[in-house]
């Protein structure tokens, strides 16, 4: 328990920390047209991985469970739908739990 | 509309406190979803509510919920939450001019740096509004961020096992709706999605929780090294709609 407290705190110091930065340093720092692409390309690669790390893995496993599955795949067609943030999330919860509930996955 | 109207200057400050409200609401419930996903990772309602207060930025909440129900690598889980906060340091950049300067005004702006407050803050004509704009959008969503996370931790918790509700779906969902709108900006963009995805699974049988996603970032790298553009970071969401 007392280990998830330290994980929050650092990451709020952490999370703090970046965004005074920006308000900080000078504008000259970041303007490296390179740099700046690897900042915008940055949070792409690390949310994909994250998407693609907690769809398909049990701890250091590779694994497919399909309700989860099912419901990102319901997330997709919400998403190609135009939805808002939390009806795809709504959507992708209710076909997980929903499948579960009727023992199918 | 109509020219019965001759106060043209507090129309135009009416829109920017408008667009944020609006766009902070919007955006604000989601916190929702994230207690709901803390207090499925095994998170404590005020451990949940902490996080939202002080970290402030979905994303990266998001991702340490992941790392907690991952149960081991939060040292990992730690370093890939800060990482995608990253961004918000590139969005404070570009709003510096317009934000306080200096004195505790400006440590209090600098916890509103996220997507939302830049898109607003940025869409708006000039500097009066581009501050109100600010203003209004980190209030909104601050409020109902923080709200919303209570009462999706409270709520989560006595509804029934996360499994069941398929909360574990929630954080997979969330992160894909969040770049969703940058994959559809390029090809690049989404070669760097998928190959930072393939780095993350491929690795994962072999390397501590958390590092995985970690290393994704070189796929970032590469793909900035491959197609430097010049031009100034987006925020994630498209800019508020105005009637």
């Amino acid at each position: 328990m007392t280990a998830v407290w330290l994980a929050v705190l650092l990451t709020a110091a952490g999370c703090y920390a970046l965004k005074l930065t920006g308000l900080v340093v000078p504008k000259g720092v970041l303007s490296n047209p390179r740099v700046r692409r690897f900042a915008e390309l940055v949070p792409i690669a690390l949310l994909a991985a994250l998407v693609a790390v907690q769809s398909f893995t049990a701890g250091q496993s590779l694994t497919i469970d399909t309700a989860r599955l099912a419901g990102l795949g319901a997330a997709v067609v919400a998403l190609l739908l135009r939805a808002p943030f939390l009806v795809v999330i709504v959507v992708a919860a209710g076909t997980a739990a929903g499948l579960r509930a009727l023992g199918v996955a | 509309m109509t020219d019965i109207d001759d106060r043209p200057a507090q129309r135009a400050l009416a829109r920017p406190v408008r667009d944020g409200m609006a766009l902070g609401l919007a955006v604000g419930v989601s916190g929702v979803a994230f207690g709901a996903a803390a207090a499925g990772s095994g998170m404590n309602v005020a451990q949940a509510c902490v996080l939202s207060l002080l970290a402030f930025t979905g994303a990266s909440q998001f991702a340490l919920a992941g790392a907690v129900a991952g149960g081991a690598g939060l040292i990992g889980g730690v370093a890939g939450a800060i990482l995608l906060g990253s961004r918000n340091a590139l969005y404070g950049l570009r709003m510096a001019d317009l934000l306080p300067r200096r004195g505790v005004r400006r440590l209090v702006a600098a916890h509103g740096v996220i997507d939302e407050t830049t898109a607003v803050t940025l869409a708006q004509p000039d500097a009066a509004a581009a501050r109100l704009g600010f203003l209004a959008t980190f209030a909104t969503i601050y409020l109902t961020w923080n709200l919303t996370t209570l009462l999706g931790a409270f709520g989560a918790g006595r509804l029934g096992s996360p499994q069941a509700l398929g909360i574990d779906v929630v954080g997979p969902a969330a992160f894909l709706a969040l770049i969703w709108p940058r994959l559809r900006a390029g090809r690049t963009e989404r070669a760097v999605g998928l190959a930072g995805a393939v780095i993350a699974l491929a690795t994962t049988p072999f390397l501590p929780t958390g590092v995985p996603v970690i290393l994704a970032a070189t796929a970032a790298l590469a793909g900035a090294l491959i197609s430097p553009q010049p031009g100034a970071p987006q925020p994630d969401i498209p800019q508020p709609e105005v009637p």
